[in-house]
C-alpha cells in the first residue's frame, strides 16, 4: 500500500505542530472561537452533543495492521474504548477532549494517518471500491488514481474555500461498489477499445435534502487527463457554483441549474486550456504511484478447495458465513471476507479498540497486512487465502464479528443519528438495532436476500436513506422523532434516489412497518432469485402502499 | 422556563449554569421563570464564552420533573443523559449504582 514519502512526513508533521500550536493558544484564550472553529474543522474536529468529535481520514479506505491497531490503542488512551466507522470510510471518535487532540494527531502521524480536510468546503477523502485490487471483476486497481487525486488536492490553495463540501469517489469494475453516482465526481475506471485506461466521467450526485444521480459528462477521458479535467470540473464549480444559499451550494445544484449539457461545455472549454499543460500525468508518475499499490505476492495454495470443503461440513456457522460474508478473489486460490460491524443488535459501524487490535492480528496472520474501511460501515480483509479462511473464521468468533449477514437487511448503514449528533433530528441507531433485532434470524434474512437498509437521522442524509432499497429517514415533528420511508432507493451502477412511500411512522411502529414491506415483497417476488430491489422495480410502489396504508383509508 | 447549557471549552463535555458556575450534571440548573431572567442567565453565557470557558451556549426549555430540572426537547435530554443506546456513557453512567453494572 501506500506509504509516505518525505514530503507526506514533513507535510503531516508540520501540520500537527501548526494545529497542535492552535489548539494551546485557543486552551490559552488567545483565540476566540471564532477564529478557532474553521481552524479545527479543517483538521476534523467538531463539537457534537456531548463532546467534541475527531474524524479521521482513511484515504480510500486502506489501512494496515499497525494503523488499525493505532486507531484501537486511541480509542482506549483518549477515547472511550470504541470508534465508529462511517460512509465516507473513515472513523470518528466521539469523546476526545481538545486538549488531547494535539497527542492523537501525533500518534496518528507516526502511523502516517491524519485528520487533514475531514471536514470544511474543500475535496474530501476520495473514497473508493472497497475491494480494489482484489475484485475479480475490476479491470485495474482504482486506489492509485484516489492517491493522485489526494496528492492534488490536499491543501489545494485553489480548492480549500469551495462553495461547498466536494467528495469523488472511483471504482475500476463495472459493478460499482464505491456509490460514484451519488458523489460531486464519480470515476468509472475503464478500458477503451485499444486497451488504454481511462474514466467515464460523472458529475452532480449527491444526496441531502436534494438527492441528485450523477450525469455522465464523458465517456472515456484518458488517464493522463485525470488532475487536468478534475481541475476543469472545480474551476467551474468554484467560479459559478452558489454561495448565497449553502443548500444550493453543492455541484449537484448547478449541474442541475445549468443543465448537463452547458456545464459539460463549460468544463470541456476549460479543459481546452489545461489539457496540455503541467497537470497532464506522466506515465512514469501514474506507474509509481501504482507501485505502490502492486498486490501482496499471492502464492499458490491449491490446497484452500479441499480445506474449504472439509471445514464446511465440520461447521454451519462457518458454512453460513462463507456463503455470505466471503467474496471471489481474481485469485482463484484467495478471498476476500467482508468483517461485519453489524452484529445483531448492535451499533452500526462501530467497534471496540479490542476488537481492533484483534483484526490488526488477523489481518497481519492471514491478509498480508492489509484492510479496508466499506463505506457500508464494515472492515474489509482483501486477500485472504481460501486456506487460511477457517482459521479467519474462528478468529472472528473469538471477538464477536463474525456475523454472517454481509448485504442482508441487518447488514444497516446507520448514521450516528441524534444519540451523538448535532444536526439531527432524530435517533438512528435504535432504530437500526431494533430492526436488526427483529430479523435476527440468519434463515429468515437469507429467505429475504440482498436487500440494503439505510438509516438517516436528518434530511443531510449521511445514512444514506435516499439510496437504500429500503431507506428511512428520522424527523422531528410536533417534538416528536417520526421515520420516513422511502423504498427503491440503489446506489450500484443503477442508481435510483428512493421514493417517499407515504405518511411517516414513530418509532414504535417503524419496525412493524418495515417488516410488512418484507413481507409484501416476500409475497409478490417472481421467485426467490428476485431481489427486492428488482421486484420493487418492476411493481412499484402500489402494493408497498396498499400493504401499509389500505387499512387508514378504509378506516377513514 | 428555561435553562442556560454550553459546552466546556477543554474537553467539549455538556454542562448546564447552576449557581455561578457550571455543572456537569443539569438536575440542580439555575432556572429563568421570565424574561429578565432569561436575559440574565444569556448575559452570563455571553461573558463565559468570551472568557473561554465554554463553547455553543445555548437557553434552552426545560420543566421541573420530580424536583429536578429536565429539558423538554428530545435533544436535550440526550445531551443530559448521554446516547440513549450506551447507558455505560455520558452523565447517565455516573449515576448508575455500582451494582446496576
Amino acid at each position: 500500500m501506500y506509504r509516505y514519502d518525505e514530503f507526506d512526513h514533513d507535510f503531516v508533521q508540520a501540520r500537527v505542530a501548526e494545529f497542535s500550536d492552535q489548539v494551546q493558544r485557543r486552551l490559552a484564550g488567545e483565540i476566540t472561537e471564532d477564529q478557532f472553529r474553521p481552524l479545527r474543522l479543517m483538521n476534523g474536529v467538531y463539537l457534537q452533543l456531548h463532546a467534541y468529535m475527531l474524524r479521521i481520514a482513511v484515504p480510500y479506505g486502506t489501512l494496515n495492521g499497525k494503523q488499525l491497531r493505532m486507531l484501537g490503542h486511541i480509542a482506549r488512551k483518549y477515547d472511550k474504548g470504541y470508534g465508529h466507522f462511517t460512509t465516507r470510510q473513515n472513523i470518528q471518535f466521539n469523546w476526545p477532549a481538545l486538549s488531547d487532540i494535539p497527542a492523537i494527531l501525533a500518534d496518528l502521524a507516526s502511523v502516517e494517518m491524519h485528520a487533514i480536510q475531514t471536514s470544511g468546503n474543500c475535496i474530501r477523502n476520495v473514497t473508493a471500491d472497497h475491494f480494489a485490487g482484489a475484485a475479480a471483476d475490476e479491470v485495474a486497481d482504482p486506489r492509485p488514481y484516489a492517491e493522485i487525486l489526494r496528492q492534488w488536492s490536499s491543501v489545494h490553495p485553489e480548492f480549500s474555500f469551495l462553495p461547498r463540501k466536494f467528495k469523488i469517489a472511483v471504482t475500476g469494475a463495472e459493478r460499482d461498489r464505491a456509490a460514484i453516482q451519488t458523489h460531486d465526481i464519480g470515476l468509472h475506471l475503464k478500458k477503451n477499445a485499444a486497451g488504454e485506461l481511462g474514466f467515464a466521467v460523472y458529475i452532480g450526485g449527491g444526496q441531502g435534502r436534494t438527492p441528485m444521480v450523477a450525469r455522465k459528462i464523458r465517456d472515456f477521458l484518458p488517464e493522463a487527463d485525470l488532475l487536468s479535467y478534475c481541475t476543469a470540473i472545480l474551476r467551474v464549480y468554484n467560479l459559478y457554483g452558489r454561495r448565497d444559499n449553502k443548500y444550493k451550494a453543492r455541484i449537484k445544484i448547478l449541474v442541475h441549474e445549468t443543465g448537463v449539457e452547458e456545464i459539460t461545455r463549460q468544463v470541456e472549454a476549460e479543459w481546452q486550456d489545461l489539457k496540455d499543460a503541467e497537470l497532464k500525468l506522466p506515465e512514469a508518475d501514474i506507474r509509481a504511484i501504482e507501485a505502490y499499490f502492486a498486490p501482496p505476492a499471492l502464492t499458490e495454495r491449491p490446497e484452500g478447495d479441499q480445506a474449504v470443503k472439509l471445514a464446511r461440513l465440520d461447521s454451519k456457522g462457518f458454512s453460513e458465513w462463507l456463503d455470505q460474508n466471503v467474496v471471489t478473489h481474481r485469485h482463484p486460490d484467495y478471498a476476500a471476507v467482508t468483517i461485519s460491524l453489524k452484529g445483531i443488535g448492535e451499533v452500526p459501524g462501530d467497534a471496540s479498540g479490542s476488537q481492533m487490535e484483534a483484526v490488526a492480528d488477523i489481518a497481519e496472520r492471514y491478509a498480508f497486512d492489509e484492510l479496508r474501511v466499506s463505506h457500508e460501515q464494515n472492515l474489509i480483509l482483501p486477500h485472504v487465502a481460501r486456506a487460511d479462511l477457517k482459521a479467519v473464521h474462528d478468529a472472528l468468533v473469538g471477538i464477536g464479528l463474525a456475523t454472517a449477514n454481509s448485504n442482508l437487511i441487518s447488514d444497516i448503514i446507520a448514521c450516528p443519528g441524534l444519540d451523538y449528533c448535532a444536526l439531527a433530528t432524530a435517533r438512528s441507531i435504535p432504530i437500526a438495532q431494533e430492526i436488526s433485532r427483529r430479523f435476527a434470524s440468519l434463515e429468515r434474512q437469507r429467505e429475504i436476500g440482498e436487500l440494503k437498509l439505510k438509516i438517516s437521522g436528518c434530511i443531510n442524509a449521511c445514512g444514506h436513506h435516499h439510496v437504500g432499497h429500503i431507506g428511512i429517514l428520522g424527523v422531528e415533528k410536533k417534538g416528536s422523532e417520526l421515520y420516513q420511508v422511502t423504498l427503491g432507493g440503489s446506489a450500484d451502477e443503477n442508481t435510483s434516489v428512493g421514493e417517499i412511500i407515504g405518511r411517516g411512522f414513530s418509532s414504535e411502529e417503524i419496525t412493524d412497518a418495515i417488516e410488512q414491506i418484507v413481507e409484501t415483497y416476500l409475497g409478490l417476488r417472481l421467485d426467490p432469485q428476485e431481489k427486492f430491489i428488482d421486484a420493487y422495480r418492476r411493481v412499484g410502489p402500489a402494493p408497498f402502499k396498499e400493504a401499509l396504508y389500505a387499512g387508514e383509508a378504509k378506516a377513514a | 422556563m428555561k435553562i442556560l447549557t454550553a459546552n466546556r471549552l477543554s474537553d467539549g463535555i455538556a454542562v448546564w449554569y447552576v449557581d455561578g458556575g457550571w455543572a456537569e450534571t443539569v438536575d440542580h440548573a439555575d432556572l429563568a421563570h421570565d424574561k429578565a431572567a432569561e436575559d440574565r442567565l444569556e448575559a452570563l453565557g455571553a461573558q463565559a464564552y468570551a472568557a473561554n470557558e465554554v463553547v455553543d451556549v445555548n437557553l434552552i426549555d426545560a420543566d421541573v420533573v420530580n424536583g429536578v430540572v429536565e429539558p423538554v426537547r428530545l435533544r436535550e435530554k440526550i445531551r443530559a443523559a448521554g446516547p440513549t443506546i450506551r447507558s455505560d456513557l455520558g452523565k447517565q453512567a455516573a449515576k448508575q449504582a455500582p451494582w446496576a453494572a
